[in-house]
């Protein structure tokens, strides 16, 4: 198959993306978009007892690096705390994926800015919302 | 698993006879055509035949014709040799949006120079603007390069009404044929065109030899410096076999034109209607009539170009996109964008482009792999949610 510009792992997330869809009663939700190509992530996610992340799902609209990003961080991501979730970068992204394109280092790699920005929002509810909120 | 390749508008497989027509010229034939013996006399001929079977495509005089390595650089001698030729007259380009960027980089250095340029619009079907156009022209232009259709698109320029407006004005006429040379008849001397040019690639010919057609009396400035290959207007000794198989293919085309149009012509309103028929919010792009025969070009909403192209690329089909996640630069498409396409709607650009080595049955399985591949994208799309979401 062609498309040599990507790592065997990007191909392999792509081709078979993970936690593809949305959650409808999530607890957190993060929309980032590229203005400039007009890409975009909108990631869902669901907070356990614990403050782990018991679900991560999310809906792409970008290049093949785009979704492969995503697909990973959704892996990265499920079964952390908020504290390790927010400390996924780009980079690691990125890493884990065997490398991305230099081209595509930043303008595909809005996953880890779209999970933080849903846990942001989680915790902005959950201020707002007092305790009893959502769960 | 099957194959198929509807991406020549990037390259082409190469027809039997030009390869058989080069192959000697790879072997035994391999003199350098300014040589004196009969080694260099064999390429030399060789050479010239080319040179009158590419001008006669365009109905031109052979010794205007300068081979190139390429569209590219013959685009690169149009714009600054010409303009450079005709500095003593004035200081005024015009050159239309949706030029290739082997025009628009050349003005756009020659801007940086001190040249005034003026980029004409093109309308939502890719057409040059002719009112535009008439107002861009000055006393003190000396030059107008219009294409003769847009091999993105498809869109076919009216060349003749072009070339009326800038008749009888002393202003230089260049356009580009590349895209346009295999499908469409040109002839410079009907249509008054001082300058073309041309590429062996698109004409079913091997890469690497291109073509620019001059008419006699106007004054070039050469780009590429050297000996007095080209009759002094371009160096560099001269890509023998490519220029060969060039000259065949010109041949060809001038020759085959009529059925190769029909047979492409027929593929591509199966395509279209065939995509048109099973994908919703789905545009064609381009002009709906005034368009070369072999090009397809879509915008697909709320998915993107170059996942398209990946998915597609899985299941042995060959396609190419002008969305900005597919270029090298991540802009997408300045045709598109000129044409008034909004950027996510041009992230959704798919480009089918037909060669006579296409089938019915191609066309078939495209269509048969195709829905499902636009469907699961959209069914990741949050574009598509929230359009689903809005229309209720």
């Amino acid at each position: 198959m062609g498309m040599a510009m990507y790592s065997d792992k990007v191909m392999e997330h792509f081709m078979n993306p993970r936690n593809v869809g949305e959650i409808e009663d999530a607890d957190g939700i993060g929309e980032v978009g590229n203005p400039v190509c007009g890409d975009m992530m909108t990631f869902y996610i669901k907070v356990d007892d614990q403050g782990r992340l018991s679900d991560v799902k999310y809906k792409t609209f970008g290049c093949g690096a785009a979704i492969a990003v995503s697909s990973m961080i959704s892996e990265m991501a499920k079964g952390k705390t908020l504290e390790e979730a927010l400390k996924i970068t780009r980079e690691d992204v990125a890493q884990e994926l065997g490398g991305l394109p230099k081209n595509k280092m930043h303008c595909s790699n809005l996953g880890a800015d779209a999970l933080h920005k849903a846990i942001q929002d989680y915790l902005e509810r959950r201020k707002k919302g007092g305790e009893s909120h959502g769960r | 698993m099957r194959e198929v390749y509807l991406d020549n508008y990037a390259a082409h497989p190469l027809p039997e006879e030009v390869r058989e027509a080069m192959l000697p010229f790879l072997s035994e034939a391999f003199g350098n055509p300014s040589s004196l013996h009969r080694w260099g006399d064999r390429a030399r001929e060789a050479v010239e035949e080319a040179r009158q079977k590419v001008a006669s495509l365009v109905n031109g005089d052979p010794e205007g014709l300068i081979f190139t390595s390429c569209g590219t650089e013959a685009n690169n001698l149009a714009i600054k040799g010409l303009f450079q030729g005709q500095r003593k007259k004035g200081n005024h380009l015009v050159v239309s949006a949706v030029e290739h960027f082997s025009v628009l980089n050349p003005a756009r250095t020659l801007e940086k120079q001190g040249a005034e340029v003026t980029v004409v619009p093109v309308d939502g079907s890719g057409k040059v603007d002719l009112e535009a156009l008439e107002e861009s022209l000055r006393e003190d232009t000396v030059l107008v390069s219009i294409m003769a259709a847009n091999g993105e698109v498809g869109t076919v320029q009216p060349l003749r009404e072009i070339a009326h407006l800038v008749k009888g004005r002393d202003i230089l006429l260049h356009t580009d044929a590349v895209a346009a040379a295999s499908s469409i008849p040109l002839d410079v001397e009907e249509l008054g065109v001082d300058a073309v040019t041309l590429s062996s690639d698109l004409l079913y010919g091997p890469k690497g030899a291109g073509a620019l057609w001059v008419r006699r009396g106007v004054r070039l400035i050469p780009q590429l410096e050297g000996g007095v290959q080209e009759g002094g207007r371009r160096g560099g000794t001269e890509n023998v076999p490519s220029i060969v198989g060039m000259g065949k293919a010109a041949e060809l085309a001038r020759e085959r034109r009529e059925e190769r149009n029909q047979f492409l012509r027929e593929l591509r309103d199966h395509l279209v209607e065939g995509v048109i028929g099973r994908l919703e919010h789905v545009e064609l792009t381009g002009h709906p009539t005034d368009r070369l025969p072999w090009n397809a070009s879509f915008v697909v909403e709320f998915v993107e170009g170059e996942a398209m192209l990946l998915l597609l690329d899985s299941q042995g089909i060959a396609v190419s996109s002008g969305s900005a996640c597919t270029s090298r630069a991540l802009k997408s498409s300045h045709v598109l964008n000129a044409m008034g396409i909004p950027p996510e709607k041009a992230q959704g650009s798919i480009l089918f482009s037909l060669g006579l080595q296409n089938t019915r049955q191609d066309v078939d399985y495209l269509l048969e792999v195709l829905p499902p591949v636009v469907e699961r994208l959209r069914s990741m799309s949050p574009l598509y949610d929230k359009f689903l979401k809005e229309r209720g």
